[in-house]
């Protein structure tokens, strides 16, 4: 089930080494898989807050930057993420599509405000790869 | 005709000075949209230089590289949001800050006090009041824990916040109060029909009431004890059953509905028939069904007659009606209708042409922009049919959390067939909507090829324009009399490049909400081509890719061709409200809704700017343009009820 939903998403091997590292992912139908996703969506939006907060101790030029990013994640945490979640366990997948788009605009968003010198670049690019993946598998619930 | 060969390097197409004072291409005569001799195209290389020398100010042009405008338009093929952030890298990151994000707010479109909301629900006229209920989150900026707003009007502009009609209060729809539609009784009572989503997330068909038909608000709804009166039928998926359209009569005298589902991929309509909507007869056969288009939403069957500019109730049929098929789909999140024949005996309808069916690409739609999960009624006070729709933001969802609300309705819009084509529908915004100008201007001007000139009417955030355009007979002339001038390449408005590129005869329109420098535009204009056929064929866009510098905001461009008949003049309609756009072809014949979120073309810096983008073509625009009122919605109070009229 994981390999066959992957195969249509943009990023294969992303895929399925997330849905294999949730023990949920064996028996969960395409739903269920999109909403691992999402959990890891909310995981890595914490982790980047997490990275946001440390750098404004040691990076005080990036402040304002690092401002607009601390709400942007905070929009995926407190808007996207219980979005998607909602729309997936009620069955309107098109409404975790925004939410899931979102998290992905979010952080680019995030990453542009730093004109080129953004210190959470690889963080930004995981974020774009797993918005694009679980978009994908949201998709295939339309 | 001269040969394509020998001309070849003269049909790729060409940027505008105008708008894009960072040209890369040193060579503007190798960069028409169209071939033509070689001396014409040089002279105008020429006349192009001296223009982009004398007229380009200072602005940034910020036009969307190609990559962006492939990107969107793949994206749109999926038949995605189109959230995404913009690759144009003169956009920046923006830090949305109250005083931007509070300009945004609408002044006379309906939106609620503040939070999420979706789809129009129970659109209807009673004892002197419009009512309009919609689906809404009180909770938050986006979608979720879903109730039935409520609001009352005198005139469908003027709206008063009622509480809330229905919230999830009951097993067949603790998880949401979704999208229905309400049915007049002979009796002059009223039913509503909703979909419930239950405690186990099944997609469930209700019955509501008024429960006080002498309260003329109707405050109190009932639901029926007996709910659910339909769950999913055999074959039809638990969450693929919902939004039940208005009831209309048989002849047999049965009230009959349509529901939206799929079937795989197969986008269809279940029809049941009822006399008391408590129980139902399902018909074996579909109302419709059309292969590859996916959840079909939103439903709404209606008929049009034929010859006649009224509005028609919903259970009339006659040789000189058609009916409409309108479905949204969840797959590309567009509504889109088809005109066809309703067999009332075998409960089936056939599309008058097969290639524009429901939900097909090439098909009609109430609106090329952004606009969906509509909904029609019949308002028996003033004898038309009424259509409301659902306008998303285009914007992030940070940006949404951080101003407070997200959505908007439509300005109510009536909906006639186009006895003169017979082919499509004609959308205008209701008649109220004008009792909201204020002072106006008239204007006529001449503009030439490559011009933009401002438009002295004070802050342009709140208008309506009204305008007419023809085309200087020479020009047309030589135009379609030259053979050397092979037809036009295929047009689309969101394919072939936007306003910045040029052709014979256009674009030619207005950009709205536009600042002084141009740093920020909408335009909204008519494209006329030459067909293979050698006739012209008039497209009608919207092009955002200019409106804002922020970047994390969808930037399309919108657009289809417009239907304009022997002798008829280039007609188009503008409604600018702050962050919504609504343009109107030809009298309604193709129309497009956008949201629009300019940082600098905002409060006393926005402006209006007629222009004239094509290389040939000199235009005569005749146009009027009002200041528009706010239509000041607001929570109802007791107050409210002596005053028989805001307007």
């Amino acid at each position: 089930m994981i390999d066959r939903t992957c195969k249509e998403t943009p990023d294969f091997n992303l895929c399925v080494s997330l849905l294999n590292s949730d023990p949920r992912g064996s028996s969960a139908d395409t739903s269920g898989l999109a909403l691992i996703l999402v959990d890891k969506i909310k995981v890595l939006a914490i982790k980047t807050l997490n990275e946001i907060n440390g750098l404004h101790k040691i990076r005080p030029e990036l402040k304002h930057a690092l401002g607009e990013c601390s709400r942007k994640y905070k929009t995926i945490l407190q808007a996207d993420v219980p979005e998607a979640i909602e729309a997936l366990t009620k069955g309107v997948p098109k409404f975790a599509e925004d939410g899931v788009i979102d998290a992905g605009v979010e952080a680019s968003a995030c990453e542009e405000g730093f004109k080129g010198k953004s210190p959470l670049t690889s963080l930004t690019k995981s974020m774009q790869k797993i918005s694009s993946v679980t978009r994908a598998i949201v998709r295939m619930l339309l | 005709m001269a040969s394509t060969e020998s001309l070849l390097p003269l049909t790729s197409q060409q940027q505008d000075p105008l708008f894009d004072s960072s040209r890369s291409d040193p060579n503007p005569e190798t960069h028409r949209r169209r071939p033509i001799k070689v001396h014409l195209a040089v002279y105008s290389g020429f006349l192009l230089i001296a223009l982009y020398v004398t007229l380009i100010v200072t602005h940034d042009g910020s036009r969307a590289k190609n990559g962006e405008t492939t990107t969107e338009s793949r994206a749109r093929l999926a038949g995605v949001s189109e959230k995404r952030v913009s690759d144009d890298q003169k956009s920046e990151a923006f830090p949305w800050n109250n005083t931007l994000l509070s300009w945004q707010r609408t002044a006379f479109h309906f939106q609620p006090e503040n939070n999420w909301m979706n789809d129009p629900n129970g659109p209807l006229f009673y004892k002197g009041w419009y009512h309009f209920f919609y689906q809404y989150n009180p909770n938050a900026a986006v979608w979720g824990d879903i109730v039935w707003g409520h609001a009352v009007s005198k005139d469908l502009i003027h709206w008063l916040y009622l509480p809330f009609a229905m919230v999830p209060d009951q097993w067949y729809d603790a998880n949401g109060v979704w999208t229905g539609s309400a049915t007049f009784l002979d009796d002059g009572s009223i039913v509503m029909l909703y979909t419930g989503s239950t405690d186990k997330f099944v997609q469930v068909q209700n019955l509501a009431y008024p429960e006080d038909l002498s309260d003329p608000l109707l405050l109190k709804w009932a639901k029926y004890s007996g709910n659910p009166v339909l769950v999913p039928p055999p074959g039809i998926g638990a969450k693929d059953f919902r939004d039940p359209t208005t009831a209309w009569k048989t002849s047999a005298g049965k009230w009959r509905i349509t529901i939206g589902s799929k079937v795989n991929k197969t986008g269809i309509s279940l029809v049941y028939d009822t006399t008391d909507f408590k129980t139902y007869e399902k018909h074996e056969t579909l109302l419709h069904q059309v292969p590859n288009t996916g959840m079909w939403e939103c439903v709404d069957f209606y008929p049009v007659s034929k010859t006649k500019t009224n509005g028609l109730d919903t259970s009339v049929n006659g040789p000189d009606v058609k009916h409409i098929i309108k479905a949204s789909m969840d797959d590309t999140r567009i509504d889109h209708y088809a005109i066809g024949t309703y067999d009332d005996s075998n409960a089936t309808w056939v599309p008058d042409n097969l290639a524009i069916d429901v939900g097909v690409s090439t098909g009609l739609r109430y609106d090329y922009g952004k606009f969906y999960a509509s909904k029609t009624f019949y308002d028996q006070h003033k004898k038309r049919r009424i259509l409301w729709g659902w306008i998303g933001e285009s914007d992030s969802e940070a940006a949404d959390v951080q101003k407070g609300w997200s959505s908007v309705q439509c300005i109510p819009r009536t909906i006639v067939m186009d006895t003169k084509t017979g082919k499509n529908l004609v959308l205008w915004p209701i008649k109220e909507i004008e009792s909201l100008r204020l002072s106006s201007k008239k204007f006529q001007m001449k503009v030439g090829p490559g011009t933009m000139v401002p438009v002295d009417v004070g802050p342009a955030a709140q208008l309506d324009i009204e305008a007419e355009f023809t085309i200087k007979k020479d020009d047309l002339q030589i135009i379609l009399g030259d053979d050397s001038m092979d037809a036009d390449k295929e047009f689309s408005c969101e394919n072939s490049g936007g306003s910045t590129v040029r052709g014979a005869l256009g674009p030619f329109g207005f950009s709205v909400l536009a600042d002084q420098s141009l740093s920020e535009q909408t335009p909204v204009y008519f494209y006329v081509t030459k067909g293979k056929d050698s006739k012209l064929k008039t497209f009608f866009c919207t092009d955002t890719s200019r409106s804002t510098k922020a970047n994390d905001v969808v930037k399309p461009i919108y657009g289809s061709f417009v239907p304009v008949l022997k002798g008829e003049k280039l007609t188009m309609r503008i409604i600018v409200d702050h962050s919504i756009v609504e343009a109107f072809g030809q009298g309604g014949r193709t129309c497009i809704t956008s949201r629009v979120y300019p940082t600098k073309a905002i409060y006393g810096a926005t402006k209006l700017f007629l222009f004239n983008n094509a290389i040939d073509a000199t235009v005569t625009a005749s146009f009027k343009v009002w200041q528009m009122n706010s239509a000041f919605i607001h929570a109802f109070s007791a107050d409210d009820l002596g005053v028989p009229s805001r307007t």
